[in-house]
């Protein structure tokens, strides 16, 4: 008898242990979750512009839905593997499963249906959420042209006749077409996850990219496509202010020393790395549309390197 | 006159750099030791006519797992420099090299290792195993001895390995890889944009290991439809071989694609045209469509076989069939064919209008149905079953926790809004190494902790084995759970340094420590294996060839199985063949005749052509691409004129030889009484180990050698 309390109480001890192992465990993984993202820009769980609102909340629906799917499936399957074990000889034990059609039937019915819900939201979400549909809105729009070179962004912006590098202010609750192409470089990916989602950049081609932030702050923005070795630096700062302060952002840019000529945009082309923020109060006329047009005129034209 | 004879070669393509320098030295010297032990133990004749020129499909399987172990560790190394540089990443850390801003490598020299780092994975990894597991086990499967052409068989590894080669030539020769990303998008890998040699070595490894597979994979589709044993009907065939049947239908259709493409994209750079350049009317487009034409579908290409083996462990190891069969074999063929037309989900991103983006989303959601059925089927299976937890269920247990991660994280990147936010980010990486790793990598442990008997008549330490799935599993949560959240925080994928008030840091960090956890799963595996050999005895398989109780015909051989496989050739009634022949009484086998099939070196020479021709396109060496092409040609015809290419042994001589097999195992199937200790721990092997070496050293045993 002795014997047996003894050992009841070892794997009494043994249990206490293990529980408190277990709660040590999960206890620590909460602190360092905890430590790891807090006060962190989780930028798709923080939207702060029209568009990312709504891609975050189709976000949250898919996965609730697919959670509907997943967490009953695996519990099902790791508590189905844990009740038929082997050493459980106190269940029936069936070696020969019998063929049932209502399960087969079940088991296409129930991924149908959660697909078929899913699919209908994301037809109607990529039509409502195209990037290239214009934001209606009461304000006028603002439009700034965006070019990606080598390992910078060039912003052009038409209506005030400014242009930035590496940064771009925009006008809150005000909608932007951002006009997307590249100059002598490969494709790159123009990326601003607080305001939404992501656009390639191509030459000779122009990709609209419709976005409307409604929260004044800071947000950067990035590449998100590989595009040589000074990719990784290529960043910017979008900066989202109030219409007064845009307006007055673009009063002090135009008394900038700086001109983008013809000079000066051979040598922005040049690579470079971790390119400094430059702000121009003035551009060679037509140069957005030139850079465009560069690639679709007959070869040589311009003599690039090949 | 040089330049003719050597084309673009010169000092500078030797290795000069440290990375480079250290990865030639190990590997000359590795080579350097394996060749002074085969001299010495006089095996270079064992060597080439039992191995390298063997067109046994076992031989050939077991060649393929090696090399692909190889390339595992050496990925595996490349993930890991990769997750130091991130986890040294932030911009407030002074570079700790010369070359390095950030980190300890120069932007260009990791963007040469991640993009290595994936070609290796999924060419050289997970290709070599899947296709070393189709060549060993679906013959068996189907009840042939062969495949349906021997001489394709080996061509096609020698193929892949002459691929192996070309990409690691950059170790040994020097010069550069390509630092484009795995698939190599154009124009970054134009002329214009990498101008070095490294897309080239990229392109031909591609290129020559790929059209390899698809040779492998017509050999096998000519297999199974046509060399099945009599009475195995389609709808009768194992699982397995339904995996591999789907998966090899997709590599034919895919991999001429693959072949088309890289010829385009090399004669961009070779000879100057303009498909996918930005001048000259080039579209950069259309190499992103035709790549992921191919990528897409090649994925699947591997998880298909991955999922015919978890159907079969699952049944086995509850001790049931299936529980819908014919669910099964739909929701994979519905794989296959959906596969084939959602690759334009890998760039939504590109501009594309709605009506398009929509559709390949609803392709792509599609698939999800297929697979969450074949989840359910495993289910039911195991419902009311006797489920037993052998490492290969213990796979499968983990296999479907982190392949259900990436299957949710998956269908969110089919939405085409939510991919805007999530593409190119490392969300999107944490999601295919989800499937990849999840699918894929434990599908391939699943296989080889289950088969593993087979091959070499000895079962998988259990104990170190367990371990190991463990140490995966943690480090696997450690390394990408992380990844999913520096994805939603904006982390683009590749990043060599980032803002260190991104606060990213400690996230990366984390993920390298988990490296390190997965890299011990890794080192245990070897122990494993190591352990296993040491205890032979002991874990000897003395069910003579079935210690699952097996339900397929491969359990009906011996293991491993005699290099004919079968004594004669099975007659089939059902499905799970073997299960119904021991249901009724295993018959004695009759003895017949038997066609083998001859060694040949034919495949050796036409793969060293292969390379060749590569190697010469790479350096601009155009007498030795001719010379090469014209080699190939020489080597076709010879080997066409043989008209031996197979013998044949007599009936009486396979009794010999099954008389002789019985003799030699007969001793190791009695059990040996002293041996009763316990399976080998970690501790166990480490002290065994420690005294193996110090034996040596102090006996000085290698005089003996």
């Amino acid at each position: 008898m002795g014997l047996i309390e003894a050992s009841s109480r070892k794997k009494r001890v043994k249990f206490v242990l293990y529980v408190l192992i277990v709660i040590m465990t999960i206890t620590d993984i909460v602190l360092l979750g905890r430590y790891l993202i807090n006060g962190k820009n989780i930028a798709l769980l923080n939207p702060k512009g029209f568009i990312a609102e709504q891609q975050y909340s189709l976000m949250m629906f898919t996965i609730a839905t697919l959670m509907l799917i997943a967490i009953p499936s695996l519990f099902t399957l790791y508590f189905t593997a844990w009740k038929y074990r082997e050493s459980n000889t106190k269940i029936h034990q069936a070696t020969k499963s019998k063929h049932s059609k209502y399960l087969v039937f079940t088991m296409w019915l129930v991924p149908t249906v959660i697909m078929i819900v899913l699919a209908v939201v994301m037809w109607s979400g990529t039509h409502k959420l195209v990037p290239q549909k214009q934001i209606s809105s009461d304000k006028k729009p603002l439009t700034v042209q965006v070019i990606s070179m080598r390992w910078k962004w060039l912003f052009i912006y038409p209506e005030q006749d400014i242009a930035t590098v590496n940064f771009v202010q925009l006008p809150v609750d005000t909608p932007v077409t951002f006009e997307i192409t590249a100059d002598d470089a490969p494709m790159s990916s123009f990326w601003i996850p607080n305001l939404g989602g992501q656009l390639y950049s191509m030459t000779s081609h122009v990709n609209r990219l419709n976005l409307m932030a409604d929260t004044t702050g800071d947000f950067p923005g990035s590449s998100a496509e590989i595009n040589g070795a000074g990719f990784a630096g290529m960043k910017f700062t979008a900066r989202v202010s109030s219409q007064d302060d845009f307006s007055r952002w673009v009063q002090a840019t135009r008394q900038s020393p700086e001109v983008l000529d013809t000079k000066a945009y051979e040598s922005l082309l040049r690579p470079s790395e971790d390119n400094p923020v430059v702000a121009y109060s003035d551009y060679a006329s037509n140069l957005y549309d030139r850079v465009v047009i560069k690639y679709l005129e007959p070869n040589d034209a311009h003599g690039h390197a090949e | 006159m040089k330049e003719i004879l050597i084309g673009k070669l010169s000092k500078q393509a030797l290795p000069h750099e440290w990375f480079t320098i250290g990865g030639s030295v190990a590997f000359l010297a590795l080579a350097l030791l394996i060749i002074i032990v085969i001299t010495r133990k006089k095996r270079w004749k064992w060597l080439w006519n039992d191995w390298l020129t063997s067109v046994d499909p076992k031989k050939i399987g077991i060649m393929y797992f090696i090399v692909g172990g190889f390339m595992l560790i050496r990925g595996g190394l490349d993930a890991i420099m990769i997750w130091l540089q991130q986890a040294l990443g932030a911009s407030n850390v002074p570079g700790l090299t010369g070359e390095a801003a950030h980190g300890y490598l120069s932007a260009d020299h990791f963007q040469q290792i991640f993009t290595a780092h994936g070609n290796i994975m999924v060419f050289f990894v997970a290709m070599a195993f899947v296709f070393g597991l189709i060549n060993y086990i679906v013959p068996l499967q189907i009840g042939a001895r062969d495949l349906a052409s021997p001489f394709m068989n080996t061509l096609g590894f020698w193929l892949f390995v002459g691929g192996v080669l070309m990409v690691n030539m950059f170790f040994l020769l020097g010069g550069e890889y390509a630092a484009t990303g795995w698939l190599a998008v154009a124009p970054l890998s134009e002329k214009a944009f990498s101008p070095g040699v490294g897309v080239d070595y990229w392109i031909w490894s591609l290129q020559i290991s790929g059209i390899g597979t698809t040779l492998g994979a017509i050999n096998f589709i000519m297999t199974i439809l046509k060399m099945r044993a009599p009475g195995m009907t389609l709808l009768k065939m194992p699982l397995f071989t339904w995996g591999s049947l789907c998966s090899m239908l997709m590599a034919v259709t895919i991999f001429p694609l693959l072949t088309a493409t890289l010829f385009l994209l090399f004669f961009d750079r070779y000879l100057g045209t303009h498909f996918f350049t930005i001048m000259g009317g080039g579209n950069q487009m259309m190499y992103t469509n035709l790549i992921w034409m191919w990528g897409h579908p090649e994925v699947y290409v591997l998880i298909l076989p991955a999922f015919g083996v978890f159907s079969e462990v699952v049944s086995v190891f509850s001790r049931k069939a299936i529980a819908s069969y014919k669910s099964a074999v739909l929701g994979m063929i519905g794989v296959s064919s959906l596969a084939l037309s959602v690759w334009l989900h890998h760039f939504f991103t590109m501009g594309a209008s709605a009506n398009v983006n929509a559709f390949f989303g609803l392709m792509t959601m599609l698939i999800a149905i297929p697979t969450s059925v074949l989840v359910f089927n495993w289910i039911a299976t195991m419902y009311k079953g006797r489920i037993r937890f052998d490492t290969p269920m213990l796979w499968f247990l983990g296999f479907v926790a982190v392949f259900a991660m990436g299957g949710i994280s998956g269908v969110m990147l089919a939405v085409p809004p939510i991919d805007f936010q999530l593409h190119n980010s490392l969300f999107l990486v944490a999601h295919f190494h989800s499937t990849v790793i999840g699918g894929v990598l434990f599908g391939i442990f699943c296989a080889l902790a289950y088969w593993f008997p087979k091959l070499t008549g000895i079962k998988l330490n259990e104990r170190i084995g367990r371990k190991a799935f463990w140490f995966w599993i943690v480090g696997f949560c450690m390394s990408f759970i992380p990844m999913y959240l520096l994805g939603l925080m904006g982390a683009t994928r590749r990043l060599d340094h980032y803002d260190s008030s991104t606060g990213w840091q400690p996230l990366f960090i984390l993920m390298f420590i988990g490296g390190l956890v997965i890299a011990t799963g890794a080192v245990l595996q070897l122990a494993q294996i190591l352990a296993s050999f040491i205890q032979k005895k002991k874990l000897y398989d003395r069910t003579g060839g079935d210690p699952w109780d097996g339900r397929s015909l491969e359990w009906s051989t011996a293991s491993p199985p005699q290099f004919y496989n079968f004594t004669s050739i099975p007659i089939v009634t059902s499905r799970d063949a073997y299960l119904q022949m021991k249901l009724k009484g295993l018959t004695k086998p009759k003895f017949e005749d038997i066609h083998v099939p001859k060694n040949t070196a034919a495949g050796i020479y036409i793969s060293i052509f292969g390379f060749l021709i590569g190697f010469a396109f790479v350096w601009e060496i155009v007498w030795l691409a001719v010379a090469s092409v014209i080699g190939i040609i020489v080597v076709f015809i010879v080997r066409g004129f043989d008209e031996h290419s197979e013998y044949t042994i007599s009936s009486h001589e396979v009794q010999n030889l099954e008389q002789e097999r019985t003799k030699k195992d007969m001793p190791l199937f009695s059990k040996n009484n002293n041996d009763t200790d316990e399976e080998m721990g970690v501790w166990d092997l480490t002290k065994y180990l420690a005294f193996f070496f110090s034996d040596i050293i102090r006996k000085k045993l290698w005089h003996k050698w």
